[in-house]
């Protein structure tokens, strides 16, 4: 009986480890998945501004704490000020590598995101630190879980529940306002939607703003679950993210956010009842799967490419 | 001219407000102090102001010449290709004298120049074997330094175990990692380019994490020490002559791998990975096995990988996983981009930049990566056909009296 009780919080341990980095994957996902909608492109580059966000949130939340605020107020302004670079970021990405090389090869504004990429980690070494930086536990005392504090950490707690809520903003944003609608119709058919009168590259901007900003929000829940950041995070990350955007079904919006799911509970259960050695290799092992068996992802629709 | 400074300041200002909370500002959480760095707003604001006018002009420079080179692309062929024919020629004379000064190098070099000069060259085989996937079948292949970790681990394991030597693992290391460039070609083959990088990453992370962590075969993050370098007919040379041997070897295999990619390039099998890349369905259509195609490009490209994995084992006599990091493949894939996609002379060229002149001007060491990634912007936004464009081979028709071609041009008609 004992021996089935552990074995049973053992495994909702996993189950909200696996559900806690399921959603920020998702959060990410979200990113990749609506600028691939709106201009086909795989921003690669999204995972580097998931990382400054991290960065500009730990500044911020750093000066804040010498000048003595109180923890939520911390919190407040460090994800808001992370939010609002982050999608000054992702704008003038946009701006800088992408918007020059519309209409270009298709390998061009690919090989210009890995450049941006690589540009903007080494900038975040130097311009900050090639070490790991120790990030506040700005999340920790937001709830006093008590007794189910063995199966899910208040941290883990704040996360879903934000970016939960988060998601929701961004399916009504989609679903219900002119903005979402105007993103749709340009996903569908640019031409014709410039046609009926929608800013095409205003649309587009505001798409990369979006997912940037979401991208900050899950950095800043993530380390401070955490405790620690480095120019490295948003690499792995980034990919995880894109795996769980083409599992989900890439250009889905609620394919992202299941993606992110499945993937955050397959990793989660395989470290903790396979190995933790091969964590990555499994996300990695998942994608190159999908690819093959179905490209499509669970909720997309596959096309047909036509001559 | 008011419309520009105008433009550039409020430029200027934008990006001082972006790498403020990074560039200014350095928050030590734990000592709670704050690193103020407040001359790094000038070099910010002056840096973007300049570079965002030389980047406005560029752009529009290259906007116009995009629209009058439309309407002027027919009818002028036949004097380009004569044009062409001589600039292949140029080309050559050019690797020729490349190679003359490369050979005699090591004569008057010291042996840590000799060893940047090695350096340089195994990136020149490494950027051509991936101009074959990328530039020329035009398969973005992310993750080429895994073929480049099976070479060197090849080489490590073997003679760590067997005692086998450098110029046996050399064949064996090239076969193995060819055929791993077929494995992976075979699951990629239905997906189209993004997709297929996104893959080929996953690939090359997987291989690395694999290597780090089978303990039991790789030795782990450790690595494998002690790798001999090759004997000169059974000859012991000093250190400084093992160099020298080293770099005649190099040179040697840059030679060869010059020599196969551009007897390649003029095959049915390049000309095939040509129409790959430009067009797949349109190639299906010309009777082109597709399969066939990208598997080869996948193979060969790797094989080179693998022999400059051997040669950089012998090297550094050390071998670990941290040498085979995705930024290893970013830098191979600059290399490739920088010099032209699918142009052999543009590789040599783009591996001397990227390599040498970060050795050479010390300073920008730092800064290294830094240029890298925004040389690979620059790039592609001014000239994403590279350094020096790679030319079609083209066929003239011999020279002929006009009127008589006419006369054949009908009498063929008819």
């Amino acid at each position: 009986m004992q021996a089935l009780n552990e074995s049973g919080s053992f495994f909702l341990e996993l189950f909200f480890s696996g559900l806690t980095r399921g959603s920020i994957y998702a959060l990410i996902a979200l990113g990749y998945t609506m600028v691939y909608g709106i201009i086909g492109l795989i921003n690669f580059a999204h995972g580097e501004i998931y990382m400054i966000g991290a960065f500009v949130g730990l500044t911020v939340a750093g000066i804040l704490s010498i000048l003595q605020f109180n923890l939520i107020a911390i919190l407040v302004l460090a994800a808001l000020f992370a939010m609002v670079y982050a999608a000054a970021y992702g704008y003038t990405i946009e701006k800088v590598a992408y918007k020059p090389l519309r209409g270009s090869t298709r390998l061009a504004p690919l090989i210009s995101a890995i450049g941006m990429s690589m540009f903007l980690r080494e900038y975040v070494i130097l311009a900050q630190t090639p070490d790991f930086v120790s990030f506040p536990a700005l999340t920790e005392g937001l709830f006093d879980l008590g007794a189910f504090s063995s199966m899910i950490q208040p941290t883990e707690l704040v996360i879903l529940i934000f970016s939960f809520l988060m998601m929701a903003g961004l399916f009504i944003l989609i679903k219900k306002t002119k903005i979402g609608k105007a993103m749709r119709a340009i996903s569908q058919d640019r031409e014709m939607a410039m046609l009926l009168g929608v800013n095409s590259d205003r649309m587009i901007s505001l798409t990369f703003m979006i997912g940037s900003a979401l991208a900050a929000f899950g950095a800043i829940l993530i380390s401070a679950h955490v405790g620690q950041i480095n120019y490295n995070i948003g690499f792995v990350v980034g990919i995880k993210a894109f795996t769980a955007a083409v599992l989900g079904g890439i250009g889905s919006i609620p394919g992202a956010a299941l993606g992110g799911i499945i993937l955050g509970l397959t990793e989660s259960f395989a470290t903790g009842y396979v190995s933790s050695d091969y964590e990555d290799v499994f996300a990695f092992g998942i994608l190159v799967l999908i690819l093959i068996f179905k490209p499509a992802g669970i909720l997309g629709k596959s096309t047909t490419e036509k001559v | 001219m008011v419309e520009n400074i105008k433009k550039s300041s409020i430029i200027a200002v934008w990006f001082i407000f972006l790498s403020f909370p990074l560039v200014v500002l350095r928050v030590d959480y734990i000592d709670k102090t704050i690193d103020y760095r407040w001359h790094n707003i000038l070099w910010i604001g002056i840096g973007a102001f300049f570079i965002s006018w030389v980047w406005r002009y560029f752009l529009k420079r290259k906007n116009e010449s995009d629209k009058s080179s439309e309407g002027k692309n027919q009818g002028t062929s036949a004097s380009t290709s004569r044009f062409q024919v001589q600039k292949i020629f140029e080309h050559k004379f050019a690797l020729l004298g490349i190679l003359i000064a490369a050979a005699i190098v090591p004569q008057f070099m010291s042996t840590y120049q000799t060893s940047i000069f090695i350096t340089a060259m195994m990136y020149v085989v490494l950027g051509l074997g991936l101009n074959i996937v990328v530039g020329m079948a035009g398969l973005l292949d992310l993750g080429y330094v895994a073929f480049y970790a099976v070479g060197a681990y090849t080489y490590g394991l073997l003679n760590l175990h067997f005692g086998l030597g450098f110029w046996i693992s050399i064949p064996i290391a090239g076969v193995l990692a060819a055929s791993f460039g077929v494995l992976l070609g075979i699951p990629v083959l239905r997906l189209r380019g993004d997709y297929l990088a996104i893959v080929t990453l996953g690939f090359g992370e997987i291989v690395r994490l694999v290597l780090e962590n089978w303990d039991v075969v790789t030795r782990g993050p450790s690595g494998i020490p002690g790798i001999p370098k090759p004997a000169f007919f059974g000859v012991k040379l000093g250190f400084a002559g093992n160099m020298t041997y080293l770099f005649y070897i190099i040179l040697a295999l840059v030679v060869i791998a010059m020599v196969a990619t551009r007897r390649l390039q003029s095959s049915r099998i390049g000309r095939s990975w040509v129409a790959l890349r430009e067009d797949e369905i349109a190639c299906q259509a010309m009777g082109i096995d597709t399969t066939k195609a990208k598997l080869a490009a996948f193979g060969l490209g790797a094989f080179w990988a693998g022999i400059i994995g051997v040669f950089f084992a012998a090297k550094s006599s050390f071998v670990s996983p941290m040498s085979f990091t995705f930024f290893e493949s970013a830098i191979i894939l600059s290399i490739v981009v920088l010099g032209g996609m699918g142009s052999v002379l543009g590789v040599i060229l783009a591996a001397g930049i990227l390599i040498l002149l970060p050795e050479y001007l010390r300073f920008m060491a730092d800064y290294r990566l830094l240029i890298f990634g925004a040389l690979m912007v620059v790039m592609m936004v001014f000239k994403p056909g590279g350094l020096i464009t790679n030319i079609r081979q083209q066929y003239t028709l011999p020279k002929r009296n006009s009127k008589e071609e006419l006369a054949e041009l009908h009498s063929s008609e008819t």
